[in-house]
């Protein structure tokens, strides 16, 4: 006879989402998570982008360590098509 | 409904040979706690009419819970009337006449004691337990069945649930015997996991504490654990993804459990140590998500975030206990280092030593961003003892030591290009904060009793910014 345990993970069940719509997107949102030199790359990405012809807007998070809080999250989400991220230092 | 008489017995009980005659001839119902097998060789053995009734799952036996068998008990339906445990010739007579029936036990002793019900085997009164717990809903974790030909190591880590290293099955008998150590119901709720938002009742929590290895009394502290990791400002989002090697470090005052404080107080060999800590990222791995190299994306990591607990030393501590009651304290910190003075015997110098230290933190060139934990051995601490310093005194000096003039600390100072930032700096003389404030140096009193050593931990991003030290009451989950 085997063994019965107890699941300890939060039991999540994978859910499946399709990918946004690949259209071209009219506003661009450049967040920048706040680590050292993300701005430099934003600027360099800013630039040709806009040399592209597309409508850019620059955001930030308060602070690398934690996740952006939702209002900024939705208001990006409200007034842009897609988004940026400067990750890395 | 007529009251109906009702024995248990089991096979291998010698008592309950003695006693089965005499049910049996009087038509008495008999449930045998022995499976089918054994039960119909005792039937034969005694040369019984009837076989007696097998009590399947021991249903029975679970609801009646007596301590012994031979069993004889009166129900009115559900309703227990009356009970004889064991051979009692009288009482057991007189129970069988209010039910209208006559047992012949002429010839049997007096009285004699029953063996043991199987209800009380301990592994089966564990598996009723845990039968018990699900069917109230105090266990609802789903069921994971690991084969017979699996070893169940390799299978648990197959399954991703484990830091790397074996780890007990959290079998539901264990789970149950885990909840033993709290009077806390299984399904509160101890705090939401980042970074997948991973509810974590006390259910899920005692699952992993099995798993790391903890006793029941190790539960209440990382219940506490539990809840301090989940606090806003603990920022544990960031610390399970960001690069820094920081884990979450458990710090506990006066919360007993058997948590090491004195010799090789940060190191292995005392188990509620490492399975308190080990349980706190088990839950931050399996109830939060936060798995190395996916979601912790740390370079280095540390050796201590496979788990690590200690305690704040009682024994010879020249300073007060900071918290009235049982407390743990959680600091997001890198693995710590030494700090070696064998020659200070005065306060001023063993805290200049400290700050020379403490200065490293991160980089020598960093303010601001980073906190520290001073671990101060017992042979140091002493030094503070006789000269009357308190923890607050030595933590204040220690502020103040720890500055150095802005000139050596701009980008570029001493041939390193990392630092203070040269627009921040108008007067290369005025000095410059190691730490933020005088309360962003922990003090902590541990270790062994002899060594004229302490131990400093640097801090991950701290206070507002980042990870802020936060602490738990333990009797709160006790």
């Amino acid at each position: 006879m085997g063994v019965t345990i107890l699941d300890p993970t939060r039991e999540a069940e994978a859910v499946a989402r399709p990918l946004a719509p690949r259209a071209i997107p009219a506003r661009i949102a450049l967040v920048d998570i706040r680590k050292p030199r993300g701005d430099v790359f934003l600027d360099e990405l800013e630039a040709l982008l806009r040399e592209r012809g597309y409508a850019v807007e620059r955001a930030a998070k308060p602070t690398f360590t934690k996740p952006a809080p939702v209002d900024a999250r939705r208001e990006i989400a409200a007034r842009c098509d897609a988004v940026i991220e400067a990750l890395a230092d | 409904m007529a009251s109906e008489l009702v024995a248990l017995v089991k096979h291998d009980c010698p008592v309950c040979d003695q006693v089965l005659p005499a049910l049996d001839a009087a038509g008495v119902r008999v449930v045998s706690q022995s499976d089918p097998a054994q039960t119909a060789a005792q039937a034969a053995r005694l040369g019984l009419r009837r076989v007696p009734e097998v009590d399947a799952d021991l249903a029975l036996s679970e609801r009646l819970d007596p301590e012994a068998v031979p069993t004889v008990v009166l129900l009115d339906g559900e309703r227990e009337e009356g009970r004889v445990e064991g051979l009692d010739r009288a009482r057991i007579a007189e129970l069988a006449a209010r039910a209208g029936a006559h047992l012949d036990l002429d010839g049997l002793p007096e009285r004699r004691p029953g063996c043991a019900s199987r209800t009380r085997d301990p592994e089966v009164a564990a598996r009723l337990a845990a039968r018990a717990a699900r069917r109230e809903g105090r266990l609802r974790a789903r069921e994971i069945e690991i084969g017979e030909l699996e070893d169940v190591h390799e299978a648990l880590l197959a399954r991703g649930v484990t830091d790397g290293l074996p780890v007990v099955p959290p079998t539901p008998e264990r789970v149950v015997g885990m909840l033993e150590g709290t009077s806390r119901h299984p399904q509160d709720v101890v705090g939401v996991l980042p970074p997948y938002d991973g509810e974590a009742t006390v259910e899920k929590v005692a699952i992993n504490a099995v798993m790391a290895g903890c006793a029941p009394e190790h539960l209440p502290v990382v219940l506490a654990a539990v809840e301090a990791a989940c606090r806003p400002e603990f920022a544990l989002h960031g610390l399970v993804a960001t690069t820094h090697p920081a884990g979450p470090v458990i710090v506990a005052f006066g919360a007993g459990a058997g948590i090491n404080a004195a010799g090789n107080v940060l190191g292995q060999g005392a188990r509620a140590n490492l399975a308190i800590g080990r349980a706190l990222q088990l839950v931050v791995r399996n109830v939060g998500g936060g798995r190395p190299g996916i979601e912790d994306r740390a370079a280095h990591g540390q050796p201590g975030k496979v788990g690590l607990c200690f305690a704040e030393r009682a024994d010879g501590n020249p300073w007060p206990a900071p918290y009235e009651r049982p407390t743990v304290m959680l600091m997001a910190l890198e693995a710590p280092r030494l700090i070696v003075d064998q020659l200070a015997r005065e306060p001023e110098g063993l805290a200049a030593s400290f700050a020379l230290a403490l200065e490293s933190v991160a980089h020598p060139k960093l303010r601001l961003a980073f906190d520290a934990l001073l671990v101060v051995g017992p042979e140091h601490a002493r030094v503070f003892a006789e000269a009357g310093w308190s923890r607050e005194r030595l933590r204040d000096r220690l502020f103040e030591l720890t500055t150095s003039p802005a000139g050596e600390l701009v980008r570029g100072a001493g041939g390193s290009p990392e630092g203070v930032e040269a627009r921040f700096v108008s007067d290369p003389a005025v000095p410059v904060a190691k730490f933020a404030s005088p309360d962003r140096i922990q003090i902590v009193h541990a270790g062994g009793d002899a060594g004229l050593f302490s131990m400093v931990f640097g801090s991950w991003a701290a206070g507002e910014i980042g990870s802020a030290p936060v602490t738990a009451e333990v009797d709160a989950w006790a």
